[in-house]
C-alpha cells in the first residue's frame, strides 16, 4: 500500500533523559509547541491526545510503544478537520540516539495513503516545533512564537 | 560538533547545483532509493552517492533503512533554522514598517 512519510531529524546538545522529559512533560511542551501539549501517561497502551491552549483536542490516539529514553510510537488521528480525520490513523515514531555530545532526535510521521492531506498539514508545523525544541534545550529560548504566521497559508 | 561547524556544513552543502537538485527531487517525492535518484541525475552513481553523503552530514537528508533498501528523505529542520536565523530576522523590520504605514494611512483616512 502507498504510504506518505515525512522524516525530521535534529541533533540536540542535551541528554536523552532531558530530551525524553521535554517530549513528554506538558508544561515544558507548551513552550515549544505553540501552547499545545500532549496528555498521556506515555506507557504502551495508554491513551494519548494533543490539546490546544483553550482545551480543544486537535488529535488523539494511543501510545503503541514506549521505551524511555529511546523510543516512542504514537497512533495519531486528527480530530478537528473532517477531511484530515477521514484519512484515519497515522503513526508517529520518535527515536532518540546518543551521538557524541548531542542526541539525534528522529521523528517519522506516516500514514498509509498517498498523497495525504494530513501529512501535508503537519509538515508545516513539525520543522518549527523541532527547531523550537532544539533552541529551547540548548539556549533556553524558542525561535518561533507562532506556528502559522498570518502571511502563510495554513 | 560545534554550532559554527553545523552551519558551515549546511551552507557548503547548499552551495552546489547538483545537491540542490537532489533536494528538489526529494521535495517532489520523498523516500527515494539511490537508484531512483540516479535516474534523474546526469552524473555517475558514485557522484550521486558523494553528494548524498554531504547532504546527510549537513543533516539535510535523513536515511531510513527499509529491509535491504536505504530510503532518502529531505529533512527540512535545518532549512527552518536558516529561515529563522538568516531570513526572518531581516524581514521583520520591513514588515513592521509596512504595518506602521498601513496604520498611519488608515488613521488619516478615518
Amino acid at each position: 500500500m502507498a504510504r506518505s512519510t515525512y522524516v525530521y531529524v535534529s541533533y540536540i546538545r542535551t541528554t536523552p533523559e532531558k530530551l525524553w522529559s521535554a517530549l513528554t512533560d506538558p508544561e515544558f511542551m507548551k513552550q515549544y509547541w505553540f501552547g499545545m501539549h500532549c496528555e498521556s501517561s506515555f506507557t504502551a497502551g495508554s491513551p494519548w491526545k494533543l490539546v490546544a491552549g483553550d482545551g480543544e483536542v486537535y488529535d488523539d490516539g494511543e501510545i503503541l510503544e514506549a521505551d524511555p529514553p529511546r523510543r516512542l510510537v504514537i497512533r495519531w488521528r486528527h480530530q478537528r478537520r473532517p477531511e484530515l480525520n477521514a484519512e484515519g490513523d497515522s503513526r508517529c515514531t520518535m527515536e532518540l540516539e546518543s551521538n557524541d555530545s548531542a542526541v539525534k532526535l528522529t521523528i517519522t510521521h506516516s500514514v498509509e495513503r498517498e498523497p495525504s492531506k494530513f501529512i501535508e498539514a503537519v509538515s508545516g508545523g513539525w520543522p518549527k516545533i523541532v527547531s523550537n525544541l532544539k533552541s529551547l534545550l540548548e539556549t533556553g529560548a524558542v525561535a518561533f512564537t507562532e506556528a502559522y504566521p498570518a502571511n502563510q497559508p495554513r | 560538533m560545534t554550532e559554527r561547524r553545523d552551519v558551515d556544513l549546511l551552507f557548503k552543502a547548499l552551495a552546489d547545483p547538483g545537491r540542490r537538485k537532489l533536494l528538489d527531487l526529494l521535495h517532489a517525492h520523498d523516500g527515494r532509493t539511490l537508484n531512483e535518484l540516479c535516474e534523474h541525475m546526469e552524473m555517475t552513481r558514485q557522484g550521486v552517492t558523494q553528494h548524498l553523503d554531504v547532504l546527510e552530514a549537513a543533516n539535510l537528508v535523513a536515511t531510513v533503512r527499509r529491509g535491504r533498501e536505504k530510503l532518502h528523505f529531505l529533512n527540512p529542520v535545518p532549512l527552518q533554522e536558516i529561515y529563522e536565523r538568516w531570513i526572518a530576522k531581516f524581514e521583520k523590520p520591513r514588515l513592521k514598517a509596512l504595518a506602521d504605514l498601513k496604520r498611519r494611512l488608515e488613521k488619516d483616512h478615518g
